[in-house]
């Protein structure tokens, strides 16, 4: 549904050069939740407004449902009625809300609908329609600054939706709320999603954005996309950087000597006593040192890092029976050693 | 001087102040607010980013702004005759009047658009709105309350330089000050003109601040134009 090829963006100031993308290639299919993550800075911003050319990409190309934007809009510095008319089918929203605050609810969200061209009576009745769908139907006469920020956000969505987008772009959506107000607008996203089949390219710094709501998701560093991929598949990926963000588990170990591994279990072998029937086959002592249980995407998910006594070298077979029972096995580097890290068939 | 004596000259007077002020302040509307805006449009980072058309226009408003209005009203005298005519009276005085006003006003109407925030600007135009449209539906209603503060300003140092055009025959309250008041020591007349001097500004002043806030929907926590006159009143609303 979007697919950024190449995608790069430099910034010129007199003397210098920054990099903000560097050949991004992104791959959002039709009516998922995309979600990418990174810290300030990564290029996450510059991405998503690459996406509906507010932003001009230096190279590279950015299709919209099999729409080229980049070839729409030519060469031109300035916005041509051909990209104007592509945009009104990407929704967009953003952290700050961005809304009108001279007008009301209701014309805020008929805003898009007046660039449409809708005539009045339909402006009205969609846009009612748009604020009950979004919960805020009693708000329409209200002015911005009388709502909460989750409110606001809503309006925001609403907004977003008018012109009936396929593509629906949201810049830091939740950054602004509170963990209450975000879980309910992520529900609301999560909906609109599945309701609308509406396709959700977000970019967040918030790790539990992804995990609450994103079918897929890429991590950004320094203008590079340096994973990407569906989040189930992220946790059965050895030595994942995003699955580690998302299900951090800790746990120092206790001393020297001692192997340390984080394991992740998946589907029936999260309901095994896996780790019993290694201490009593093995007959070795095993300390948990972290441990936590998601569910991504109705799917169970676990993950466990544990501590076995003896060197790596003395544990390869218990290792190696966690791997039979179908666990993904992550052995911790140990100080002063190489980097191990074992995968899994 | 009886009032019966001074009541003709104070209408006749009043009468004219409000020609001078009234159209001069329509065409500094005209003129201004289409310039203010271009300078924030065509300003580094500006939808329509042109250099060379903001230093033109900058240079424009620059020179309208240092120029005394009483050397400019001078110096424009000959435009004014070929315009309007003649160089006497209130008609006359409109034309340096709203060369005066138009840089004046094109520069608090910059001020204005240029603090609106640019997420708004973004919005519409991600909603696929064009620079026209971005404009008319965010630039210029968002500030709407600052643009009418800034209109108050203008119609205020329109008054004060009607005064000013009076002494070259524009007539109006400034013009009627000085003959009778200074030349013709009629104290009472001058006092009297002061009266409705004041009065004049308050009740601009007032009206404009009412109609900044009644445009304004932010709440009370922004800067939103505050009743700088009626304190009681204000109190009672927020009540």
């Amino acid at each position: 549904m979007i697919t950024t090829t190449g995608l790069t963006k430099v910034y010129r100031s007199r003397d210098r050069e920054t990099v903000a993308l560097d050949g991004v290639d992104l791959h959002v299919r039709e009516g998922e939740v995309y979600g990418v993550v990174g810290r300030s800075g990564a290029g996450k911003s510059t991405l998503i407004r690459c996406v509906n050319l507010l932003e001009r990409p230096t190279s590279g190309t950015v299709e919209v449902a099999g729409r080229d934007l980049t070839a729409l809009a030519g060469r031109s510095d300035r916005a041509g009625s051909a990209l104007r008319t592509a945009r009104t089918g990407i929704g967009m929203v953003f952290q700050h809300f961005n809304l009108l605050s001279s007008r009301t609810v209701r014309d805020n969200v008929e805003l898009p609908l007046e660039i449409l061209g809708v005539s009045g009576r339909e402006r009205r009745r969609k846009a009612l329609e748009l604020l009950d769908l979004v919960g805020l139907a009693d708000k329409a006469r209200a002015y911005p600054a009388q709502l909460s920020g989750g409110q606001k956000q809503r309006v925001g969505i609403a907004r977003s939706l008018a012109g009936d987008p396929k593509v629906l772009l949201s810049d830091e959506a939740t950054s602004a709320l509170d963990p209450e107000t975000t879980r309910s607008i992520l529900q609301l996203l999560r909906d609109l999603n599945q309701q609308l089949g509406l396709t959700i390219l977000l970019i967040t710094h918030e790790m539990d954005v992804v995990k609450a709501i994103c079918d897929s998701a890429a991590l950004m560093k320094g203008g590079r996309i340096v994973e990407s991929g569906k989040v189930t598949d992220l946790l059965a990926t050895p030595g994942s950087e995003l699955a580690h963000e998302l299900f951090p588990v800790g746990g120092e170990p206790s001393g020297e000597g001692r192997t340390v591994v984080d394991l992740t279990f998946h589907g029936e072998a999260a309901t095994e006593p896996v780790i019993s029937q290694l201490s009593r086959t093995y007959n070795i002592d095993i300390s948990v040192l972290g441990a936590a249980l998601e569910t991504i995407g109705g799917r169970q998910v676990g993950r466990m890092r544990i501590e076995l006594p003896g060197a790596f070298e003395d544990n390869v077979v218990p290792i190696g029976f966690l791997r039979e029972k179908g666990l993904q096995v992550d052995v911790a580097p140990v100080a002063g050693d190489e980097l191990v890290k074992e995968g899994a068939k | 001087m009886s009032w019966a004596e001074m009541q003709p000259l104070l209408s006749q007077a009043c009468w004219e102040t409000l020609i001078m002020v009234g159209w001069s302040t329509l065409i500094a509307v005209a003129g201004g607010l289409p310039l203010g805006v271009l300078l924030v449009l065509t300003d580094r980072g500006g939808l329509l980013r042109n250099a060379t058309v903001n230093k033109a226009v900058g240079v424009v408003v620059n020179l309208g702004r240092s120029l005394p209005f009483l050397i400019l009203m001078i110096s424009v005298l000959p435009f004014t005759r070929w315009v309007i005519g003649t160089t006497i009276g209130a008609e006359a005085m409109v034309v340096p009047l709203s060369i005066g006003a138009i840089p004046f006003l094109a520069r608090l109407v910059e001020t204005a658009v240029r603090e609106v925030d640019g997420g708004l600007v973004e919005a519409v135009q991600a909603m696929g709105g064009s620079t026209w449209t971005v404009v008319r539906k965010a630039l210029l209603p968002e500030s709407l309350p600052s643009l009418i503060a800034g209109l108050t300003t203008t119609v205020i140092a329109l008054i004060g330089y009607s005064a000013m055009a009076g002494t070259i025959g524009g007539g109006g309250l400034g013009d009627l000050a000085i003959r009778y008041g200074y030349q013709r020591f009629e104290t009472s007349l001058m006092l009297v003109t002061i009266g409705v001097l004041i009065v004049i500004v308050t009740a601009v002043q007032l009206a404009g601040d009412l109609a900044a806030r009644g445009a304004s929907h932010r709440g009370r926590t922004s800067t939103t134009p505050r009743l700088r006159l009626l304190r009681p009143a204000a109190a009672t609303e927020a009540s």
